[in-house]
């Protein structure tokens, strides 16, 4: 799929005019977004923006106080994140909705649980959760020998590993990632990006939240900037330079890698996502290279 | 994820970043592990001091077994509901008001009962019961209040219920006669009937007990539900952000916990031929003992069914112990205080052993 065709292509997830009140906070103010299948939507803004207020009514976990929401051009009305689940809709939250006491497998498949044999013999497969969450964290480039390991003992960005396979296992149609990179190391990192492209390319709508102009410009289509609780706007790549994105982004990025990521970005036009994400990559580390590669090979 | 693609081969990066469990660290985290630890050497200990008064005996075993069972089969449920982050300190009190529910079915117009056969009897004080249950769990559901504070008001209320209806109806607090109830036999049959082996009477409560067991270790372990109950005690959040039916599994473990207080105090009302308002007093205390002493984590998200059958056991063990001691039953008290202090502490031990980041 090209960035044009996509351009015509309806959005599958839409909300238009939504507010957010906690009794008298005002978290979200006459705000509007959408993602079309296929493309990445980046929600950038300061601490306390309502990013993630916005992506948790999105998930199902708010109900909006005004507003509509639309999937798939259908107004809907999610009662609970499970609601959300069922439309194919997956979300990585900031605090990653892990039990620290269960094992990865049971976490990773919590609330989707598989299961075999009829009732009232149905029960949890048990093997196949244990293989497939060995499998999808594998592909993350994490190597689990014991997946019955309690996620409380992985470390943090391991923790943030599991929530995002699983999310990925998971969202058929929407993916959200509120911050998925934020706990990662250079690789992972590359790697959450080099996912957030193949979803991409499957057809799945993506809404990729992040502090980190380098990750959000190389797989960004289109930039929503949330300020205080309001939309400031939303740009096309094509109309939003990667240094003004940046000063938008209010306290987002620190300088040296800004001028380091400016230097870079300006040797490439606005081509291919994936192409600039390996020039980004490439301007933190070698290693992240290889991922990106991987990426550009899939298409 | 749908692609088949490999893996983006780290190899040399990834083998530093495995944590390796060794068998032996592995079943230090079992919950029950300290339970059936404490089982073991409180048998021994009574095997020893009571060694004269033939606590080594299929006589003493049956009496253990006997006293364990009913306490057992209230602490499967109970353990599943602590599991899941929730107490029910109303279930003692639910046995007096299911066993006056069911007595008052049976009893005839004359006494002030209603006079019903014994299945419909049955049925009706198991939905009464059932309600009760259904009444706790939507209280906690709806008004987010901890269900320490709703179940401690139901442990007033459904005692108090029981007191009152069975006064109103008959005038009395212990109704009898249940023995002449038509049907009674095969009630009997299925619950009531000792079985002997070896010259001791053995309840058959003993096997609903370990049949329950059982039954919800698989459940625990092996059902999409059980992974439930582990999330929701873990992180009630969490679980209802990544789709667990929250709601709907918390009331459902409170109706399943009335359900056990329903089971024990049919086959109390088997077995004694009667019920008695004031039945299952403190039984809330002593099935919240059983399972955090078989490991159960009084904040929930841990433990085992397996653990709570253990700790119901040992329980018992202790109370037959001091009873056939001829020591006075004082003791009884501290010795269950001590037991239930050391395994919170060496539970939460086990479990940071676990947690430990
Ligand atoms: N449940 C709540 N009750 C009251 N206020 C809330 C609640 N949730 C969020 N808020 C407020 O709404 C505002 C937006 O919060 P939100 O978590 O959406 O910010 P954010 O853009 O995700 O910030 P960050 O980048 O730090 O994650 C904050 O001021 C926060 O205090
Ligand atoms: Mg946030």
């Amino acid at each position: 799929m090209t960035h044009n065709e996509s351009m015509t292509i309806a959005p599958i997830l839409e909300v238009k005019s939504i507010s957010k009140f906690f009794g008298s906070v005002i978290a979200l103010h006459d705000v509007s977004m959408f993602v079309r299948p296929g493309e990445v939507t980046c929600l950038l803004g300061d601490n306390g923006a309502g990013k993630s207020t916005l992506i948790k009514t999105l998930a199902g976990v708010h109900k909006p106080t005004e507003g509509e929401y639309f999937f798939e051009g259908k107004p809907v009305d999610f009662n609970s994140p499970r609601d959300a689940l069922e439309h194919g809709i997956a979300t990585v939250y900031q605090d990653l909705a892990m039990i620290p006491l269960m094992s990865i497998w049971r976490n990773f498949f919590l609330g989707s649980e598989p299961t075999k044999g009829v009732p009232p013999l149905r029960r949890f497969d048990v093997s196949h959760a244990k293989q497939v969450t060995r499998e999808e964290m594998a592909k993350m480039g994490i190597d689990i020998r014991n997946p019955d390991q309690p996620v409380g003992t992985l470390s943090g960005g391991e923790r943030q590993s599991v929530a995002i396979a699983r999310a990925v296992y998971f969202g058929a149609k929407v993916l959200i990632l509120d911050e998925p990179t934020a706990a990662l190391g250079v690789k992972q990192a590359g790697v959450v990006l080099r996912y957030i492209l193949q979803a991409k390319q499957r057809g799945i709508g993506v809404i990729f939240i992040t502090h980190n102009p380098h990750h959000a410009y190389p797989v960004g289509d289109h930039f929503v900037i949330l300020r205080r609780g309001t939309i400031y706007g939303d740009y096309a790549k094509a109309d939003v330079p990667l240094e003004q994105l940046v000063s938008m982004m209010a306290g987002g990025a620190d300088l040296e890698a800004l001028s380091h990521e400016l230097a870079s970005a300006s040797r490439t036009d606005t081509g291919r996502a994936a192409e600039e994400l390996a020039e980004a990559a490439q301007a933190y580390h070698a290693t992240a290279v290889e991922a990106a590669e991987g990426a550009t090979q899939d298409e | 994820m749908t692609t088949t693609e490999e893996a983006p081969a780290p190899p040399e990066t990834a083998d530093e970043r495995v944590r390796r469990v060794g068998g032996l660290a592995n079943l230090m985290t079992r919950p029950e592990i300290g339970a059936l630890a404490a089982l073991v050497l409180v048998w021994v200990f009574f095997a020893i001091v009571a060694f004269d008064n033939n606590f080594v005996s299929m006589a003493a075993t049956a009496s253990i077994l006997n006293r364990a069972a009913p306490l057992g089969i209230l602490a499967v449920a109970v353990a599943l509901l602590m599991i899941a982050g929730e107490f029910d300190l109303s279930v003692g009190s639910i046995i007096g008001f299911a066993g006056i529910a069911i007595m008052l079915m049976v009893t005839p117009g004359s006494a002030g009962g209603f006079g019903l056969a014994l299945g419909p009897a049955i049925v009706i004080a198991l939905l009464i019961t059932l309600a009760a249950g259904l009444f706790n769990g939507i209280l906690v559901v709806t008004t987010k209040l901890p269900s320490f504070i709703i179940t401690l008001g139901g442990l007033f209320i459904f005692r108090g219920l029981a007191t009152a209806a069975a006064r109103i109806r008959t005038a009395r607090t212990q109704l009898g006669g249940f023995g002449d109830v038509p049907g009674f036999d095969i009630l009997n049959a299925l619950l009531g009937q000792k079985i002997d082996i070896f010259g001791a009477a053995f309840d058959i409560a003993i096997l609903w007990w370990i049949g329950l067991t059982a039954l919800a270790t698989w459940v625990l372990l092996r059902t999409k539900v059980g992974n439930w109950i582990y999330g929701v005690g873990g992180d009630t959040n969490a679980s209802r952000n990544v789709g667990v039916p929250v709601n709907r599994l918390v009331v459902s473990l409170f109706v399943l916990t009335a359900f056990a207080a329903f089971l024990v105090a049919l086959i109390q009302v088997t077995q004694f031929g009667g019920a008695d308002s004031l039945r299952g007093e403190q039984q809330e205390f002593n099935a919240i003992i059983a399972a955090v002493v078989g490991g159960v984590l009084l904040t929930g998200g841990y433990g085992s069914v397996v653990g709570a059958a253990a700790g119901a056991l040992i329980f018992a063990l202790v109370q037959q112990g001091i009873t056939i001691t001829g020591v006075d039953a004082d003791w009884f008290k501290v010795f269950v205080g001590a037991i239930l202090v050391l395994a919170v502490i060496f539970n939460n031990y086990i479990r940071q052993r676990a947690q430990k980041r």
